[in-house]
Formats: structure tokens, C-alpha cells, sequence
């Protein structure tokens, strides 16, 4: 597998440029189209004119020498951190109402994000724990505590270390969502991943 | 902000009559002219049998300068609300003062005039420019009953902030007439977004809070803390000099202290990347802290002195035990526990012994424990989709409910005489807000306008 450098953004836009148009052209590749025989003017009747010569068809051109396709994840080791965390690649788990419990879904998120980590083995992730808006903000600051843990627990269980997967609660303090409904309680109460370190 | 006013308060006994504006009113009766002022004359309203009335006329600008007469106007007014929001005096609303002739001197007033409009005490104030830096205000408290003077002060200091005097005269009012602790002079602490500024180095769109305190009636906002993070919790140390409160400042919760006087900052429990604390609460001698921390694996409590030495663990139990908040005589210790399944309040004693479960209802959180002579706890109970103020009584069991379901009322504070509680609510604009409420339940009030203010802490 073809190793990306870290290089200047130029030559980054360049590479992004010709994969772009390599994907392109395998996708696509363009058939030479003969030209079209110019048609007889209207005035004129089909019987009357003379056939013109068939064109000598053209040579297709020659493919271009095709490049390995570029992998999307392996585009993680080109991105700030900031970027990384703003497109999210370690999803969040999400949690029940007053609850700390992970169900088979967070479970399955958060073994994708073991599967993303164990790849990117210089990494360091914190983890936030978050509630929703209703319940007190001093009790909520010990429910997102113990959600981050939860999902730190399980992470360790699946053999990551422990030392890369810092937690932070910040209880009901910094919600995704600022809507008063369910569908924003539902996505507020969460374990929150941000790479810090790769 | 230092503060630089000397009090000069004297109690003036007076054994003469005072002069009357009008001649030809009645004289007062012979023998009180002779007599010594007696204690009844002195409290006034101990003999109505009902709460005395009392009036607060304009002060006298003894000088044209406009700083002499703006503290004139400032003192009456805010005084008039001191006194009003205690709720010990029944104050007669200013607007019916129209007709009553404004006094010529300080002790010229026209009581029968007062007499009439039902008047039981009268305060009268004058103000007067002493020098380029300072203004020199004097205030008796007439007993419109007796024609007697019953209390009497006098006070010399800079003209910058005018409320001081105000908040000065209506304690001493307090502690004269009803031996009452008043709160005049406290301060409130919170936490408030109303800077509207963005955490640094946050990926998405996070607003800062930082802690603020104002003057009990919501005035004079002060701001401490200028981090561009998470700053809440906030608690005053028992001697008003320092402020508590957990921070995110360094990327995780950790309690610090702002010595708001010395200008220094300390955190002494020891947080790093790993341990992390949170929820301080002051001891009442000030020597220790109460606070929570994830340092054996889940919120547990812990006491540890100002300094951060002697730490004890005072919890331990896999539920998440939280928001300390210290009895009276600093023997025991409220906080709020999961270990049933639901949040609720619970006692116990710093030796880590006795406990004992307080609430039985769905959700409680956040108690505070009242100061003496009162003993009971306030705290937030979960009442509908949001939460309301309610208290328990520790010696009955009896639980009283202060506000009802008016958007979510959280976070309660009591005032240093108990009678009163701050509290966090969302009534009204939906907006986070500081509003106060009598330990009865009457006398609610808000006290922020501006962003979203939270989690109050009154001070001593």
C-alpha cells in the first residue's frame, strides 16, 4: 500500500487533483466518438444526394497509466486535527434517559471506533461525557462522568489502552442539540469522541 | 473597587420634643418631655402589635453638587428597598410622600403630617459634600409615635457608590429594631454566559460561562474569572474574601480559588488529565472544603483542607455521591447520592458515620443546608419535565414547596440569615436567570437581565 507523506498543500492538491481524475477516468473511461456526417440541408432530397465517405475513425486515446485508488480513510494521516474532529470518525455513543448503560447499538459504534484506533495506533482520544438538558446541572456532571467511563471501559475491554482514552464530563453543559424535544434530548445524551494527539 | 468609607455611627438619644413643622399643632403631651426615652420608644412597633409602617422621604442635599445630589436620591431609594425586601417593616410606597412637605433640616420633620399618613417610623437622611473626595451622610429614625428620636448614624466616605450607605444604614436598621442579621451588604455569586465569548480551541460551538458576583439585589456585577472556558459551581469562602468553583480551564474539572482581594489563584485538589474534581463547598469556619472527585474511579466525596492537605475520602460506594453542602456547626455533611437508583439527599457526619437518607421523591438534587437558627435543607426536585424549589424540615421531616412549575428552578443558595433562598430559573423568557425567594415562599424577585446566570451562591 502506497505510503502518503505528509507534504505541502500544494503538492497535497495536486495528488487530490490527479486521484480525483484518475477515479474519473477509470469510472468513465471516454470512447472516441466518431465525428457525425454532415446532414444533407433540408432542401434537398435524401435520393438525390451522394453518400459521403465514411470518416477515418480515430485512434482512442492512449489510457492513462493507472494510479492505486486512493483509499478515503488514508486520507486521516493528511488532515489537522481539527479537520479529523470536525468530520467525526469516531462516531459517539449515545445513552437513555438517565441512564449510563450501553445497548447493542453504542456497542457497535463503539467497536467500529476500536476498529478506527487500533489502525491509528498514535492517536489519543478524549472522551466527553454529556446529558441532556433536563435533570440538574450538579448531578449531570456525575451522569457524564460515568458515561464517559462507560464507554472508556468498553474500549479497554476490546484491548485498547487505557492510557490513549482520556474522559472529561461536562454534564449537561455544552449540549449538540438546543432544541427542548426529544429527538435533541436523544442526541445530547452522549459519550463525545475528540482526537487530541495523532 | 476597595471600598473607602469609614463609619461613624453613634446611637443619639434625644430627651426634648422635636420641633414640629406647624406651630399650632398639639404639643406634645408634658410628661414625655421630662421622661428618658424608654426601650419601647427606642424598637418601634413593639406595642402595635402588627408590623410598624415605615417611610423613607427623598434625603436632604445639604450641597448643589451633582454627586451629593445623586447619592441623596440613590441612598432614599435603595434604602426604601433594603428595608422593603426583608420584609420586617411595612414600608409605605413612596409615591404617597407627595403631599408631605420635604423636612428643612434633618431633625426638622413634620411628624404630624407622618401621623396621618399612618407613618410609625420615619427615616430621615441628609447628605452633604465634605470634601473633593468625600460626602458625609447622617440618618436618624424617628418614632412618629413618641416625637422621638430612636436611632441615629452618621457616615463619611467616598461618593462613588452611594447604594454602600444605603446598604450600610438598612442592616444597621435591622440589627437596631429587630435584632435581625440583614443582607444588605451580601453579595451573590454565579455563573453566567453573558460575556459571550467562545471556548478556546473548541471544535464546535461552545460558549464560555465564567463567574460573576453582584451586590444582593443583583447590582454592581462583578467578573471574575477570564479563563474562555467552563467555569461553574461557585462558592464563597465563609469570610466573603474568596471565591470556589470548578473550572475547565485546563481541559478537565478541577476546583479552584480566586482570592478576589489578593488577586491570587489557587487549585488545591490536586486535579490532572486523570483526576478530576468538582461541586467545592466551604466548611463554616472556612478551613476545609467539601468536594467531589473521580480519583478512586467514580464520584465520591472528599474533605480536604483550604490548602489542599489532609485529604479524607468521606464516601465510598460505586453510586455517584455528590454536591456537598456542610450542616451549620460543620459536623455533618448533606450530598446527594444515586445508590438507590435514583438521585436523592442524604446526611452524614465528617467522620464518615450516621447516614441517613432525607428525600423520597423522584429525583433530588443539590441540597443546601440552611444557616442557623433555621435547620432545614433546600434542593431541587424533579416535579413535572422540570424541577422545583423545595425544603425539608430536618426536625419534622415536613417538606414545603417554594416555587410550582414555572419553567425549571434549580440550584438553591441561602442567604447568611437564612431567610431567604437564590435560586437558578427559566421562568418567564426562557432564559437562565438568579431569581430570590423568602424561605415562605413569598417575595419572589429576579435579580439578572442580561444572558443566562446560574447557579447562585450567597455570600456572608
Amino acid at each position: 500500500m502506497l505510503k502518503w507523506n505528509s507534504t505541502g498543500t500544494p503538492t497535497r492538491l495536486l495528488i487530490l487533483f490527479i486521484g480525483v481524475l484518475t477515479v474519473a477516468c477509470v469510472r468513465n473511461p471516454p470512447l472516441a466518438q466518431p465525428d457525425n456526417p454532415t446532414q444533407p440541408s433540408d432542401t434537398e432530397t435524401a435520393a438525390s444526394s451522394k453518400p459521403t465517405t465514411p470518416p477515418t475513425p480515430t485512434t482512442l486515446p492512449e489510457r492513462l497509466p493507472e494510479l492505486p485508488t486512493i483509499v478515503e480513510e488514508d486520507l486521516f494521516l493528511t488532515r489537522t486535527l481539527e479537520e479529523l474532529n470536525r468530520e467525526s470518525p469516531l462516531e459517539p455513543a449515545f445513552f437513555e434517559y438517565d441512564s449510563s448503560e450501553l445497548n447493542e447499538i453504542s456497542r457497535g459504534i463503539l467497536e467500529t471506533s476500536a476498529n478506527i484506533l487500533n489502525r491509528y495506533q498514535n492517536w489519543v482520544v478524549t472522551i466527553e461525557g454529556h446529558c441532556d438538558e433536563r435533570g440538574t446541572p450538579e448531578y449531570n456532571l456525575g451522569l457524564g462522568e460515568r458515561r464517559a467511563l462507560a464507554a472508556r471501559n468498553y474500549l479497554v475491554e476490546l484491548g485498547l489502552e487505557q492510557n490513549r482514552l482520556r474522559t472529561v464530563s461536562y454534564g449537561k453543559e455544552f449540549p449538540f442539540d438546543p432544541n427542548h424535544d426529544e429527538s435533541a434530548w436523544a442526541s445530547n445524551r452522549r459519550a463525545h469522541f475528540v482526537i487530541t494527539a495523532k | 473597587m476597595s471600598l473607602s468609607f469609614r463609619v461613624i455611627a453613634s446611637i443619639i438619644l434625644i430627651t426634648s420634643a422635636v420641633l414640629l413643622a406647624n406651630p399650632q399643632a398639639p404639643s406634645t403631651p408634658q410628661n414625655e418631655q421630662t421622661q428618658q426615652p424608654s426601650q419601647v420608644e427606642l424598637i418601634i412597633g413593639d406595642n402595635i402589635g402588627a408590623q410598624p409602617s415605615f417611610a423613607v422621604p427623598d434625603c436632604l442635599a445639604l450641597t448643589n453638587d451633582a454627586e451629593t445630589v445623586g447619592a441623596a436620591r440613590t441612598i432614599a431609594e435603595v434604602l426604601w428597598s433594603d428595608l422593603e425586601f426583608e420584609r420586617e417593616f411595612r414600608m409605605l410606597a413612596r409615591d404617597t410622600y407627595s403631599t408631605i412637605p420635604q423636612a428643612r433640616t434633618l431633625i426638622n420633620i413634620p411628624l404630624d403630617r407622618w401621623r396621618e399618613l399612618g407613618a410609625d417610623g420615619v427615616i430621615s437622611c441628609s447628605v452633604e459634600r465634605s470634601n473633593n473626595e468625600q460626602i458625609k451622610v447622617t440618618a436618624r429614625l424617628f418614632n412618629v409615635q413618641s416625637s422621638s428620636s430612636a436611632f441615629g448614624v452618621e457616615y463619611t466616605g467616598s461618593f462613588e457608590n452611594a447604594r454602600v450607605y444605603a446598604h450600610q444604614l438598612s442592616d444597621e436598621l435591622h440589627r437596631h429594631q429587630r435584632a435581625l442579621d440583614g443582607v444588605a451588604r451580601t453579595k451573590i455569586s454565579f455563573s453566567s454566559d453573558r460575556d459571550n465569548e467562545g471556548i478556546l480551541g473548541s471544535t464546535s460551538d461552545r460558549q464560555t460561562k465564567e463567574v460573576y458576583f453582584s451586590d444582593y439585589d443583583g447590582a454592581n456585577v462583578k467578573r471574575v474569572t477570564v479563563t474562555r472556558s467552563l467555569n461553574i459551581t461557585p462558592a464563597w469562602s465563609p469570610n466573603a474574601r474568596a471565591i470556589a468553583y470548578t473550572s475547565w480551564r485546563r481541559g478537565y474539572p478541577d476546583v479552584f480559588i480566586s482570592h478576589i482581594y489578593r488577586g491570587n489563584l489557587e487549585s488545591p485538589a490536586g486535579g490532572t488529565t486523570e483526576v478530576h474534581n468538582w461541586l467545592p463547598a466551604w466548611s463554616p469556619n472556612g478551613s476545609q472544603l467539601a468536594f467531589t472527585s473521580n480519583r478512586d474511579g467514580n464520584s465520591e466525596l472528599y474533605i480536604m483542607n483550604a490548602d489542599g492537605s489532609n485529604l479524607q475520602r468521606l464516601t465510598n460506594h460505586p453510586s455517584i455521591d455528590t454536591t456537598p453542602t456542610w450542616s451549620p456547626q460543620g459536623h455533618q455533611i448533606a450530598f446527594t447520592s444515586d445508590r438507590t437508583g435514583s438521585p436523592q439527599i442524604y446526611v452524614l457526619g465528617v467522620d464518615g458515620t450516621g447516614l441517613r437518607r432525607i428525600t423520597f421523591e423522584s429525583y433530588c438534587d443539590r441540597p443546601t443546608w440552611s444557616p442557623s437558627p433555621y435547620n432545614e435543607i433546600a434542593y431541587s426536585s424533579r416535579t413535572g419535565p422540570g424541577h422545583d424549589i423545595k425544603v425539608v424540615d430536618l426536625a419534622t421531616n415536613e417538606v414545603r414547596q417554594l416555587t410550582f412549575g414555572l419553567g425549571t428552578n434549580e440550584s438553591p443558595s441561602y442567604s447568611p440569615n437564612g431567610r431567604h433562598i437564590a435560586f437558578t430559573s427559566t421562568r418567564g423568557s426562557g432564559n437562565k436567570h438568579i431569581w430570590v425567594v423568602g424561605r415562605d415562599g413569598r417575595g419572589l424577585r429576579r435579580l439578572t437581565s442580561v444572558g443566562n446566570n446560574e447557579m447562585p451562591n450567597w455570600s456572608n
